[in-house]
């Protein structure tokens, strides 16, 4: 099987690879635009819904994707993540006078701190293991979210006031949640990209290849990994910090097994360890339930199939081809390598 | 108690194949349903379980050969397996909300004992059957797994695949009789819980399921007898936590248990120390 898909991807891929990074800007721009222009094309709320839950989910994507992609480690609990951030927001806004930027920067803070909390585990950990105490942190966070009823009112759930932002209220008629999201995703684009290509990127991929590897070349694992699972949860703690600002009620019921298991499936289906993936991955898994009404009630257990057949057909997901172009090292660190100078 | 039935499910399947099976949980709602199925149809209560207990066994081999068997032929990484399982979870639960609906339906007691007086507190003499019935099944597996030759077998190829293949072993068989083995356990579990509590839905699988799961970590994955102690502690504890906590914290306390242990003793109770291979 393996063997049969190499050639397939040396043949097709790498062309369209070489051209995307010649036309680089263009395309870009390009993209840019259609995406700015997106919102006056005369889509009904439903559809800007669906578009900033497609956004919502890439930026979830996005900060698994640190973890499961460039480090390995598997989380079954980022709905917790999705969840400390949504609360952080949510009750800021309703108690305080803070603006939303400030919610969404302490909603992130949050979630990142208990993220590297729960990445402490990791120290004793591996493998399976790993994967079953982020499960079981999920289910932890929900618990507690219905259970501490004087800060979080229980199963009833909170109501969050639409975010205001230099003067303005976002709403679904302004676009104001569409921009936002844009901006927001960008930023985490930015950031996933600004990541992999530094010293910690790296830290992290070799960590993913081979553990004993990268203890030899002075990797310290266990600091990295801690540092994976912080910058992952503060990623998802962003876009859960938005997502209240966009539901005018959430309650513990939003952030179930379920979600952690959809955002896996994103970065499984779009392409471990891609970015590219995370995007799409997020647009047929969010937009799939929607555009498949028309199998009824049969469409989850399609959703189901559609994962297993993944998993049998293309395990490394759909745009999960290796790069063949060459790694661009940082100009200092090239320099470094070519004329061997320490 | 039941906890410890599901959580043998995880244990073998886990011992063998190293793979968290997530469809276990939907596979014990899957047992109590068909139960079900046949009790609508007129059959005797006691011939309605055990149809459903070879049904859900079958069901779990068809599960390996048609999702995992193809995955292991390829070799690859272990996430595929555990996300097929949740795949399989997926279906079979929604396939049972469509085929039987997705409310709460009533189930007929196996017997009706009454109440017991055991050490001057009440109990429901079903609770005891349970209890009894779960242990003779404990009984019996661990006879099946130290005594028979699949059971010698299923030990070959938990400890090394391939050289369990090289001694003549059909490993892909002793995998399939596993999952078969982990069927016929959730459908008793399952038979066993629906008549005790008299109710049947078909997402009763999915919190079971991770408190099994919690059950048989707690135990150390992977071994049997860990699995009835793991189930008794989770159990217990859970009725403790009702008592001191407050019934919302019932659910919870299986995970804090998991992650406790995970942290301290990641081996579980009686699990066997893993050899790190460098």
């Amino acid at each position: 099987m393996k063997m049969k898909m190499e050639p397939f991807n040396r043949d097709f891929i790498t062309p369209i690879e070489q051209f995307l990074t010649k036309f680089r800007i263009p395309a870009w721009v390009l993209l840019g635009v259609f995406l700015l222009a997106l919102p006056h094309f005369g889509f009904n709320t439903f559809i800007m819904r669906l578009f900033i839950m497609i956004g919502i989910f890439s930026m979830l994507g996005l900060g698994l994707n640190i973890l499961m992609g460039y480090t390995g480690l598997v989380s079954l609990g980022h709905a917790g993540f999705f969840a400390i951030g949504a609360y952080t927001s949510a009750l800021l806004m309703v108690h305080t006078d803070l603006p939303f930027l400030v919610t969404l920067i302490a909603a992130a803070i949050t979630s990142g701190v208990v993220g590297g909390i729960l990445g402490l585990p990791t120290l004793r950990l591996s493998g399976n293991y790993l994967t079953i105490v982020t499960l079981g942190f999920g289910e932890i966070v929900r618990m507690v979210i219905m259970n501490w009823r004087s800060v979080t009112n229980g199963v009833l759930g909170v109501r969050s006031p639409r975010p205001v932002m230099f003067g303005m209220e976002f709403t679904f008629a302004n676009h104001g949640f569409y921009y936002t999201m844009l901006v927001l995703l960008l930023l985490t684009g930015l950031t996933s990209a600004a990541i992999l290509h530094s010293r910690t990127g790296r830290a992290f991929l070799a960590i993913k290849e081979d553990e004993i590897a990268a203890t030899m070349m002075g990797i310290r694992i266990t600091r990295y990994k801690i540092l994976a699972f912080t910058i992952s949860a503060t990623i998802t703690g962003v876009a859960g910090g938005f997502y209240a600002s966009l539901m005018p009620h959430i309650d513990h019921d939003v952030f179930t097994f379920d979600v952690s298991v959809l955002i896996v499936s994103i970065v499984i289906v779009g392409g471990m360890g891609t970015m590219r993936g995370m995007f799409l991955g997020a647009i047929i898994l969010i937009a799939f339930p929607e555009v498949s009404r028309f199998l009824m009630e049969y469409r989850f257990v399609v959703y189901g199939l559609l994962l297993i057949l993944m998993m049998r057909f293309r395990p490394q997901g759909i745009l999960g081809w290796k790069s063949r172009l060459p790694y661009n090292l940082p100009k200092l660190v090239q320099k470094r390598v070519e004329t061997g100078v320490q | 108690m039941t906890y410890a039935l599901i959580a043998v499910g995880f244990s073998l399947v886990f011992g063998i194949l190293r793979l968290v099976n997530f469809s276990h949980g939907s596979m014990y709602a899957f047992g109590a349903m068909i139960a079900l199925f046949f009790v609508g149809m007129h059959v005797n209560v006691w011939l309605a379980i055990l149809l459903s207990i070879i049904i859900t066994g079958v069901a779990g081999v068809v599960i390996d050969k048609m999702a995992l068997a193809p995955l292991r032929k390829k070799k690859s990484i272990p996430i595929a397996g555990l996300i097929t399982t949740i795949g399989v979870s997926h279906i079979i639960q929604n396939l049972l909300t469509i085929w039987f609906g997705s409310q709460t339906r009533p189930f007929p007691s196996l017997v009706e004992l009454g109440m017991v007086d055991l050490f001057g507190t009440r109990i429901d003499a079903r609770q005891i059957m349970v209890f009894v019935v779960s242990l003779i099944l404990m009984g019996i597996l661990t006879l099946v797994i130290n005594r028979s030759k699949v059971g010698l077998a299923m030990r070959a190829v938990e400890q090394n695949p391939k050289a369990a293949s090289l001694m003549g072993i059909d490993v892909n068989f002793v995998i399939s009789f596993t999952f078969f083995l982990a069927g016929v356990s959730a459908a008793i579990a399952g038979g066993l819980i629906a008549s005790t509590y008299n109710l049947v839905f078909p997402m009763m699988g999915f919190m079971a399921g991770l408190k099994g799961f919690s059950a048989a970590v707690l135990g150390g994955i992977g071994s049997l007898h860990g699995s009835i102690v793991g189930g008794l502690v989770v159990g217990v504890s859970e009725a403790m936590a009702v008592v001191f906590f407050g019934s919302a914290f019932r659910d919870s306390m299986a995970f804090v248990i998991l992650v406790l242990v995970l942290i301290i003793r990641p081996t579980g109770i009686f699990g066997k120390k893993a050899i790190l291979k460098v």
